[in-house]
């Protein structure tokens, strides 16, 4: 009899965690213990790119920011973290293939840890994102080499989506010191690495020097654009010279150059857009 | 007079009774003379440096060398290698196959334990077989295979859900079944079993949940387990004082990659994984034994002769899986294995006594050497909660990379990369079948970018002799030849041809998608085909 009803109370369970599950509310939502157990499986399957305390890690999204891009209720985000973005570098769970594949509790844990982290009332921009903007398309010739929402450059990453999807401290960090960390560009599928926007400078077969950015490179080609946005297709042994270089051709923007405060609403002006 | 003139009965009637039965019997004796030669008898094994065309085994051969006497495709020729058919799994994910080929039909295997026969000229399928998985398996990284073992007329397959199974090589039916272990607890495989005498030998892994690792023997005809052997030693058992309290338990030490068998000692050399969890010591005080060893068992016991631990009390992931290669010279008996850790080693493989170890890659974790010669670890490599930067990374030097040693040049091919972590504890309790790491690791922002390379070791020395430095790291093996060349793949999907003496790339072709599989040749009809598979796809290259 006993077994019996500790079997009905399993049932129970069961049939309250999956009807939680498909109705997409977090069965362990504000459970305290659940959230540290969360922390642990965070610091093993997400860390990697969202950084120790989900502060972001220069490569994912900050996700102590109540207000995320591609997630907004629990759901999403259980259905985000178990089929990953396509497009993105945001894998399927378990599909990185350098980890364990998390079990539907322990993906609900790790829901439990970030809205435990969540700052639910976003620190208001430091800046005026409308005079962001003019300086973006402006004096600050940042729409040069970058494009948000179809118009600017092409020369340098696409910036719509950064304000949503990086830390203001990368952001910033990335004006002021950008070779320190050189921005994604393509992601191959089953490619362990994206390609980064690393400085390629060749000299052809004809003597001529050509400098840019690197599209993508593997041991024997390079595909680049140059600062006029021309795209070159390359072939390595046809080249007189191929250099490779970890310095960016992001101008280092110093508060000389650049005030605080005009980053400030630069990044305002980003964070606007990037939330949308 | 031959068996077979005794035989044929004397022609009585020329349309009658005797002439049928007389062809009956040709018929027969032609088909049992035809089966006996496509069963891959265990002698043929032994002995499958005679026969070239095919590849036999995981590496080759069982000396682990990866290195093929063939050589119609060699440096003169190598610029005008062609792709001569593509076979797509349509699987996704990493494809880390090494396919066997007997007799023209080649076989491999797909993530999610799918193994198919291929027509080895044209790669046209000839059966197919799909494991049925379970919808709760949780493999570690990645669904993957790396491949079959073959004996007799049976192909075996080791899954996911921890099933041993062998499968008919003519049509791909399951002859037998077995389960090795509970796949609920985190059991699989994922290697390619190696086929020795009439036993199919097998390592599991799960070493990222508590396992407790071991190697199995199975009886090819039957599927009866004829010995396990333990990698972790239970109450009573040497080496299991190396344990703190019940640790032991829950300790990994799992054997996911293929081992290699030397017949003049009748010696299996296995090499294990991680001790768990992974990352953190606390609670496994001691050198857990036998976590990151090479193994010398007794083929048909299963009995433990030696072992050599490469790291002890592992705190990084550094799984000691590697293929070791076994290598005679000088009328001496060795076994090298490029390690995870960064070091070289060479070992007597008669008594598991170390020759000499030496870095081939960036590596900060030791300084000093113990008073065998074995790298120790400093005190500060150790993870902490604030995570510190260690070098290699938890993907280590090398990793499952097949490597090769070519008997031609004496040298010792790796595919190594230099990476560094920041490696920090994440406590975890033990849940059975979940995962158990320990910790975390993380690239370091300002670190130096990652480094892949082919190197070229000379293994008396432990010098590199060349270094081919790719655009990015890449997981694929390498494959030597008679013909001097070295193949590789890159993880930008190109498969290249080097000069084995000097690294200089000769050939190359984008395949499409990235390599982490190892290359194999073989030949048919007189043709030298070199194989690998990259993306979704296995791909064969021979001459115009």
């Amino acid at each position: 009899m006993r077994t019996f009803f500790l079997r009905q109370c399993f049932a129970s369970a069961f049939s309250f965690f999956f009807a939680a599950l498909s109705y997409g509310q977090n069965p362990l939502a504000n459970d305290p213990k659940a959230a540290k157990a969360g922390e642990y499986e965070f610091r093993i399957n997400c860390a990697l790119c969202h950084g120790l305390g989900a502060r972001g890690g220069g490569r994912g999204p900050d996700l102590t920011r109540g207000q995320k891009v591609h997630t907004h209720s629990d759901a999403e985000m259980f259905q985000v973290i178990s089929n990953g973005i396509p497009g993105t570098a945001m894998p399927a769970n378990g599909t990185n293939g350098q980890g364990v594949g998390m079990t539907d509790e322990e993906i609900w844990q790790i829901i439990a840890y970030i809205r435990s982290v969540e700052v639910k009332a976003p620190a208001k921009p430091m800046g005026n994102a409308a005079r962001g903007k003019e300086l973006f398309y402006g004096d600050a010739n940042c729409s040069l080499c970058h494009m948000v929402q179809g118009k600017g450059g092409r020369f340098g990453p696409e910036l719509t989506e950064v304000g949503g999807s990086r830390t203001v401290a990368s952001i910033i960090d990335s004006v002021r010191n950008p070779s320190r960390r050189l921005a994604w560009g393509l992601t191959e599928a089953t490619k362990e690495f994206p390609q980064e926007y690393e400085t390629i400078t060749v000299v052809t077969a004809d003597g001529k020097e050509i400098r840019g950015v690197a599209l993508n490179e593997d041991n024997f080609s390079v595909q680049m654009m140059d600062t006029t946005e021309q795209i070159h297709l390359l072939e390595k042994d046809k080249l007189r010279s191929f250099k490779k270089s970890r310095e960016s051709m992001m101008p280092v923007f110093s508060p000389d150059v650049l005030s605080d405060k005009d980053l400030d609403d630069i990044v305002a002006y980003l964070i606007s857009v990037g939330a949308k | 007079m031959t068996k077979t003139e005794k035989l044929i009965p004397p022609v009585r009637d020329p349309r009658g009774r005797s002439r049928r039965s007389l062809g009956i019997k040709i018929f027969c004796l032609m088909f049992l003379a035809t089966l006996a030669y496509s069963q891959v008898s265990p002698d043929r094994l032994l002995k499958s440096s005679k026969e070239p065309q095919n590849w036999l085994t995981y590496s080759g051969d069982y000396s682990g060398r990866r290195f093929s006497s063939l050589d119609q495709i060699n440096t003169t020729n190598a610029h005008s290698l062609t792709a001569k058919w593509v076979y797509q799994t349509a699987a996704t994910g990493k494809l880390e196959t090494t396919a066997l080929v007997v007799d023209g039909i080649l076989y491999a295997t797909a993530q999610d334990d799918r193994a198919f026969a291929l027509d080895a000229r044209t790669g046209r399928p000839i059966w197919m077989y799909q494991h049925q998985l379970p919808q709760d398996i949780r493999p570690c990284c990645g669904r993957v295979n790396r491949g079959l073992a073959i004996l007799g007329d049976k192909v075996f397959l080791g899954t996911l859900d921890a099933h041993v199974i062998a499968l008919d090589s003519k049509t791909g039916n399951v002859i037998w079944d077995v389960t090795a272990a509970e796949y609920q607890k985190g059991y699989s495989f994922t290697v390619a079993p190696l086929a020795v005498k009439n036993l199919v030998v097998i390592g599991v892994s799960g070493g990222e949940y508590g396992v407790r690792g071991f190697v199995d023997a199975y009886d090819a005809q039957s599927g009866a387990r004829k010995w396990r052997f333990y990698t972790v030693p239970g109450p009573g058992e040497p080496g299991h004082e190396s344990w703190a309290g019940d640790s032991w338990k829950v300790g990994g030490a799992p054997a996911w990659n293929t081992g290699t068998y030397d017949p003049g000692t009748n010696q299996i050399f296995w090499p294990t994984g991680n001790p768990a969890p992974s990352n953190r010591g606390e609670g496994r005080a001691g050198d857990n034994l036998y976590s990151n060893s090479l193994l010398a068992l007794n083929a048909d016991t299963g009995k433990l002769n030696w072992y050599f631990q490469f790291t002890k009390h592992d705190e990084h992931d550094w799984d000691a899986t590697q293929v070791p290669i076994m290598i005679d010279s000088a009328g001496k008996h060795f076994i090298a294995q490029a390690n995870r850790n960064g070091f070289f080693y060479v070992l007597d493989r008669s008594t598991g006594k170390l020759i000499s170890a030496t870095a081939y890659g960036k590596q900060t974790w030791s300084d000093t050497k113990d008073s065998e010669g074995r790298p120790v670890a400093k005190k500060e490599a150790s993870p902490t909660f604030e995570g510190h930067t260690v070098c290699p990374g938890a993907l280590g030097t090398t990793n499952f990379m097949a490597p090769t040693f070519d008997p031609q040049t004496n040298l010792f091919y790796v595919t190594s990369r230099d990476q560094c972590d920041i490696f920090s504890t994440a406590p975890q309790p033990y849940e059975a079948g979940h995962a158990y790491y320990g910790s975390a690791y993380f690239p370091s922002e300002d670190g130096e970018p990652y480094r892949g390379f082919l190197k070229a070791i000379d293994p008396s020395t432990g010098q590199i002799m060349w270094r081919f430095e790719h655009a990015s790291p890449t997981w694929s093996g390498v494959l030597s030849t008679a013909g001097g060349l070295i193949f590789t793949g890159d993880a930008e999907g190109n498969f290249i041809a080097l000069d084995a003496a000097s690294g200089k790339p000769l050939w190359h072709f984008q395949m499409g998608g990235a390599v982490y599989a190892a290359p194999m040749a073989f030949a048919v009809d007189g043709k030298e085909y070199v194989a690998i598979a990259a993306g979704s796809a296995i791909f064969a290259f021979g001459l115009p």
